[in-house]
């Protein structure tokens, strides 16, 4: 680290918003620096003298800080005083400054203040023109690889951390009246006069004063500084409770209806790490009545030959670093304006003891009471004429300046060198209309004041102050007061009465003169020609390029910025967006309004991962979803699978066992005598009603018409295209009542569907449905030993075959507690799914294993559930069907009934001539050759492993296990009309170039007459 | 992310409530059979693309659960109306030129 | 199975058309509410005492799920005769004793009493009501939570994006929206006080959602 501690040597001895009784230590590239409370880290930085933050995008030119605000293109640090609290893409220039924090700049490879890329740099015009990458890296493609890694480090894009973010971020939601985005003159009297109507209103604003430009203004408002007009109107604002103030929040968003996004930054401002349980930052997201945008304008530079030497900043930068921070960023001045607003940069220079060298305006004859001011305090004026090439390469060393002509496109003679170390320019203002882009509006061109104004709009939203092209002060408090009334009006709150829009009056407003519509400032030699003239710093476009781009016919305006990437870098392009139009424009001879503008999109400022995710990360990135019984499951060592959102177990490993050991072991266990099996996540649904017979017949594929009270029976569930979705087993309650269980990932999806053809096709149909999933525990007892484990347990449910039949239910007690006892079988053993009450699930998964101890009862989870079900054949809705297949292509056409008077969803679908060929795919058993090789699951099969490629597939696996019990491999898949080729080879070849063949069989591997369930 | 009055609930609502489910106003034929396989792949699979005024059935699906119509702009993404299944719109694209 | 069959009925009806069912059992079996696990009681003894939230499970009522047209009389009648008040309109709520009720849509309701009271309730609507009319008792399927204090406001709506404030949302409204990822159905019980019914799967998503959301107002737990 370099300990050399620079002297504050830009900082006067007076004045701004400083304190200098409180001294702040901060770190930049390695060197200790000291700057105080109050400041900015751009203007700690330009106080202690640092002129290059940065280094150019392509032609890694030195950079210095143009602005003081979200415009600002160059000084784009990465924060962090540790890997875990990196941040990128943070504008040094709204970065408060506070003890401890260390920057970095970005855009400098190997190093900032000298580095290899600048000597590329000077001869990266030919290197690097508009269009680089399309036409540079298209070839060869193999080489892009390297190309992008290059680029991006010599780039300097930033970096994300490496480690994880151990601050606190969240979201809150807001419901607002009168939403007022910017705490300027405008939106200050727009929130006072809305608040005091008592509507709701939220004001918002990305700084962390509220005041805007007010707070470095000389203006009288109500006799008073403007600053201190701000504080009486925050301070009245502070104790309304209708009121919420939100300083450093910007509006990043301005989303459909009224929806707004506001990226708070609560801690940043006071540590690298937030304080222990603070929130760092907030996402606030705020739906609006009405939205009354006072964004205000950013002032535009203007565009001239090396116009990003360091020095080169803003008119407007110069005064609020001056007024508010107490820095003067240089010592001799030149300043070049278009209009009379520019003149007040070179008067605070003057005020704070630095020398003016010129104020160059590029009027012919300016008029207006700041040029007699400017004769008054002797300021040389120079008319007429241009800054039009800078000297000097990491500091502004001089200028050269000419004269031009009336419209600004010419060097008509008098060149001239002066020598100075600052250049301001003042092109002119950019209405902030970002925010009004964001919902698809587009900005209107107007030519009075040469800028866009935000356009017409469908959202419930009112522009006031300079973002309406009103720059005027009084104008700006005016209608602000209008708009907070109007739209707290609209809202229904107050009446639009005079006395409360009479804010403020400013006292000491002065008359202005025209200003020029001036852009990009001619050179004496052409624009291909002369020195790089600047158009967006941070993406390195020049004005040459934008030439060169319409020149290759890129006419339209979106098609120029694509091509030449101006407005692509994280600053949008706020400064140089409207002069790139104006270029484009006039190189086309076309108007600026009919070469159109290029929109803005959210976010208005790069916001960070952290804001965006909120608490919607780690434990809580998504809900997951736990059966009563799962602190059982943790406690006998589950390992779990995700289904859907649930958390269910996929087996029970003991120690020292593999996965394939413990499913060997858990699936011996139910064939040989018992096991257990969480069956809770399956969705259950409540159907009640006269016609809930005639429902199921309707969504099902299979009859219902004749399911008798306590009966139970498998269905499918199809779409209307035949294809099946999800399926289960219902059973008959009461003549009026059933239970439908769905797939366990399937649930919410199939109780939407009930209620979508109910409301919408089949509203005269009695019938309820309501979820009771939650409601009910269902633990699964499965084995030739069930019925013996389960007659231990109940006394009141008759188990025997004879009264209790497969697909039956009864009712009775287990363990104690009242249940529903289902006789189905997903593992084709004897089984009974017993539910209850789910708060007593695990009282009665307890007893059911105190009793099944001595039947070796043994817990399974779904892994061993699929390798049971497959050594059936049994499907899995979402594993063996994937949308495209019917119940016929999986074998399955006794569950499709086509005596149903009801054309049921799914049966014209099926009938279509696609799904009655026979050479669909359809699913069928797979037995491996060798017996030991489990086919993996999604291998293609093939007919001939020695086709070249692409071999002709006919159909993939959906299932494959290793079968304990049957001592050998067993698989699922579906093969080109594979019913039809029983006992024939298929291959499967693998990305090893090894080749696995199976045979053909039916799917059902295990007790084909199904002997076993039936006991 | 938008604002949706739900005709059931008689209020408005955030997006995230609700559900969107395609084109409004597909009514299941009642005689699937006697429709061609052209004819049932049209009903199954074609819809409108308009720009400007679409009808779209939406269901307040962490609400009421309700299944309702919605008359909306879709380049504007205004919502004109919200109108209960069964019912008819008051906006359609006729009136609306 | 049917528990309407009793002694003192002259005759049994053909078939019942719904199957009741009481589903608790008698003294003895342990039931476990879906937040169990969090041992809310022992927090509640050891945790902070000051703190701008509070929060309780009201464990192991009794939730019912009624499903009925208010053009059938005997539904609308038929509830204020077994429970003493009307049935309440669109997104509001009725309550009278530990028995209340929330509007969840136009052809539904939510009933919350005491536990051991569901069966009987249950049994007493089905009697009175007729036509298409459906009762289903989710008790085990979900779970109260009551958030309490000056900043349970702000959970809700780091939570929620329904606007939750006193001019749209007084005492006695009550909706079903969404709830972080989840949802839930919300109604508010007094000036500062607020009631979530939570599914049971996602209840210790909300316990953990809510004590991160709840952490920079201080949570205080209730027994």
């Amino acid at each position: 680290m370099n300990l050399k501690s620079m002297t504050q040597k830009n900082r006067l001895q007076a004045g701004g918003r400083i304190d200098r009784n409180q001294p702040v230590n901060f770190e930049y590239n390695g060197t200790q620096y000291q700057g105080f409370v109050g400041d900015t880290l751009a203007s700690a930085l330009l106080a202690n003298g640092v002129d290059v933050v940065g280094r150019s995008f392509k032609y890694s030119r030195p950079r210095g800080i143009v602005a003081a605000g979200a415009d600002e293109p160059n000084a784009v640090l990465q924060l962090g005083a540790t890997e875990a609290t990196q941040v990128p893409n943070v504008r040094a220039t709204q970065q408060e400054l506070f003890n401890g924090l260390v920057a970095k700049s970005t855009n400098g490879w190997p190093s900032t203040d000298n580095d290899l890329m600048s000597y590329i740099g000077k001869v990266g015009g030919r290197m690097m023109p508009p269009g680089f990458y399309y036409k540079t890296f298209m070839y060869p493609q193999s080489l892009w690889d390297t190309y992008e890694k290059f680029i991006r480090k010599a780039a300097g894009l930033g970096r994300s951390p490496l480690e994880n973010d151990p601050d606190i971020y969240d979201h809150i939601n807001h419901h607002a009246d009168v939403m007022v985005v910017g705490a300027g003159p405008a939106g200050l009297s727009a929130a006072l006069v809305a608040g005091r109507t008592g509507a709701r209103v939220i004001l918002a604003d990305e700084q962390a004063e509220f005041g805007g430009m007010l707070l470095h203004s000389n203006e009288i408002i109500n006799g008073l500084p403007a600053a201190e007009w701000v504080a009486g109107v925050v301070a009245e604002l502070s104790k309304m409770d209708n009121v919420m103030l939100l300083p450093r929040a910007t509006v990043n968003g301005y989303h459909d209806h009224n929806f707004i996004t506001i990226h708070e930054r609560r801690t940043d401002h006071l540590a690298d790490l937030a304080p222990k349980g603070q929130v760092r930052q907030r996402m606030h997201r705020v739906r609006a009545k009405w939205v009354v945008l006072a964004t205000g304008a950013i002032e535009r530079p203007l565009v001239y030959a090396n116009n990003d030497v360091p020095g080169c900043m803003l008119a407007s930068a110069i005064s609020t670093y001056i007024k508010r921070y107490s820095v003067v960023p240089g010592k001799e001045l030149v300043l070049m304006t278009t209009n009379d607003r520019g003149y007040q940069a070179a008067f605070d220079w003057q005020d704070a003891g630095r020398k003016v060298v010129a104020i160059v305006d590029t009027r012919a004859e300016p008029t207006g009471a700041c040029v007699v001011e400017a004769q008054k305090r002797k300021l040389k004026v120079i008319k007429g004429s241009a800054v039009i090439e800078v000297k000097g390469r990491k500091r502004v060393s001089g200028v050269v300046i000419a004269s031009i002509n009336a419209v600004g496109d010419r060097v008509t003679g008098n060149v001239r060198t002066l020598s100075c170390d600052t250049v301001a320019s003042a092109g002119g203002w950019s209405p902030a209309v970002h925010l009004s882009c964001h919902t698809g509006s587009r900005p209107e061109w107007r030519d009075d004041i040469q800028a866009f104004v935000p356009g017409a709009t469908v959202q419930q939203q009112l522009v006031a102050g300079a973002i309406n092209g009103s720059y005027r002060l009084a104008a700006c408090l005016e209608e602000g007061g209008h708009c907070g009334a109007l739209a707290a009006a609209n809202a229904g709150f107050g009446e639009q009465s005079d006395e409360l829009l009479e804010v403020a009056i400013v006292d000491n407003e002065i008359s202005e003169s025209a200003s020029m519509a001036l852009f990009h400032i001619p050179h004496t030699q052409p624009t291909s020609r002369a020195p790089k003239q600047f158009v967006d710093y941070q993406t390195d476009v020049t004005a040459a390029g934008i030439e060169v781009a319409t020149r290759e016919g890129y006419e339209s305006i979106e098609h120029v910025k694509r091509y030449t990437a101006m407005g692509f870098g994280t600053d949008q392009g706020k400064l140089g967006n409207i002069n790139g139009m104006a270029i484009a424009a006039k190189s086309m001879n076309k108007s600026i309004p009919e070469t159109g503008t290029t929109i803005f999109r959210p976010n208005y400022t790069p916001i960070t991962f952290g804001a965006i995710a909120g608490r919607h990360c780690g434990e809580l990135f998504d809900p997951k979803r736990y059966s009563a019984m799962h602190r059982w499951h943790v406690q006998h060592g589950a390992l779990f699978e995700d289904v859907g959102q649930w958390k269910r177990p996929w087996y029970f490993p003991k120690t020292g066992e593999s996965m394939q050991d413990s499913l060997n072991r858990e699936c011996k266990a139910v064939r040989d005598s018992v096991g257990i099996l969480d069956a809770s996540t399956l969705g259950k649904i409540d159907i009640q009603g006269k016609d809930a017979r005639e429902f199921l017949g309707r969504v099902y594929s299979n009859a219902w018409a004749m399911l008798g009270v306590g009966k139970c029976r498998y269905g499918l569930m199809c779409g209307e295209d035949g294809m099946v979705f999800d399926d289960g087993v219902t059973a008959c309650l009461a003549e009026n009542h059933f239970i439908m269980t769905t797939t366990t990932g399937g649930a919410a999806r199939v109780l939407e569907w009930l209620e979508l053809y109910h409301q919408t096709e089949w509203s005269e149909l009695e019938v309820y449905f309501n979820t009771v999933t939650d409601h009910w525990s269902t633990l699964t007892i499965s084995g030739p030993n069930s019925r013996k484990l389960l007659a231990e347990l109940t006394n009141d449910i008759d188990l025997s075959g004879d009264s209790f039949k497969f697909m039956d239910w009864h009712a009775g007690t287990v363990a104690g507690v009242p249940a529903r006892v289902f006789r189905i079988s997903f593992t084709g053993e004897l089984s009974f799914e017993v539910n209850v009450q789910a708060n007593y699930g695990m009282q009665v998964w307890e007893k059911v294993f105190e009793a099944g101890a001595k039947y070796n009862l043994t817990p399974y989870g779904t892994e061993t559930m699929h390798v049971l079900r497959a050594e059936k054949g049994f499907i899995i809705a979402g594993q063996d069907t994937d949308g495209s297949v019917t119940p016929m292509d999986l074998g399955m056409g006794w569950c499709v009934s086509n005596k149903k008077p009801f054309s049921y969803i799914g049966k014209r679908g099926m009938a279509r001539e696609d799904c009655l060929k026979p050479n669909r795919k359809q699913l069928v058993g797979l037995k491996t050759r060798d017996p030991k090789v489990v086919i993996p699951e999604g291998a293609q099969a093939v007919a001939d492993p020695k086709q070249p490629i692409p071999m002709t597939m006919l159909g993939h696996v959906t299932s494959s296990y290793y079968s304990a019990c049957l001592g050998h491999s067993i698989a699922m898949g579906f093969v080109r009309g594979g019913l039809d080729k029983m006992g024939e080879a298929v291959y499967y070849p693998q990305p090893d170039g090894s080749v696995i063949e199976a045979e053909i069989c039916s799917p059902i591997f295990l007790d084909p007459k199904g002997e076993r369930q039936n006991v | 992310m938008f604002s949706i009055y739900c005709p059931y609930c008689e209020e408005h609502r955030e997006e995230d409530e609700f559900h969107a489910k395609g084109q409004a106003h597909i009514a299941r034929p009642l005689d699937p059979e006697s429709y061609s396989d052209k004819e049932w792949g049209e009903y199954l699979y074609f819809r409108d693309n308009p720009r400007g005024l679409h009808h779209e059935l939406w269901v307040h699906a962490t609400g009421c659960r309700k299944f309702f119509n919605i008359s909306r702009d879709t380049l504007s993404y205004e919502i004109k109306e919200t109108y209960k299944v069964g019912e008819q719109p008051h906006f359609t694209v006729n009136q609306d030129k | 199975m049917s528990d309407l069959m009793t002694k003192t009925e002259f005759k049994a009806p053909p078939q019942p058309a719904y199957a009741l069912m009481n589903q608790l059992p008698g003294q003895g079996p342990r039931a476990e509410s879906p937040l169990y696990h969090a041992d809310l009681a022992t927090l509640a003894n050891k945790g902070p005492v000051e703190g701008g939230v509070h929060l309780q499970e009201q464990s192991l009522l009794g939730h019912l799920v009624l499903r009925g047209s208010l053009q059938n009389k005997s539904f609308v009648k038929g509830f204020a005769q077994v429970m003493g008040f009307k049935l309440p309109g669109a997104l509001q709520s009725a309550e009278a004793g530990e028995v209340s009720v929330r509007w969840i849509a136009p052809d539904e309701w939510m009933l919350i009493v005491p536990g051991a009271e569901a069966f009987g309730i249950e049994k007493k609507l089905r009697q009175v009501m007729t036509g298409h009319v459906s009762i289903a008792d989710v008790s085990g399927g979900q779970t109260v939570l009551v958030l309490a204090g000056k900043d349970a406001i702000n959970v809700l709506k780091k939570s929620s994006a329904y606007d939750f404030h006193d001019s749209n949302f007084p005492v006695g409204k009550v909706v079903t929206t969404t709830f972080a990822k989840t949802q839930a159905v919300i109604r508010r019980i007094g000036p500062q006080k607020w009631e979530l019914v939570v599914r049971r799967s996602f209840a210790d998503y909300i316990w953990l959602w809510l004590q991160d959301a709840c952490a920079e107002y201080g949570l205080i737990v209730r027994g």
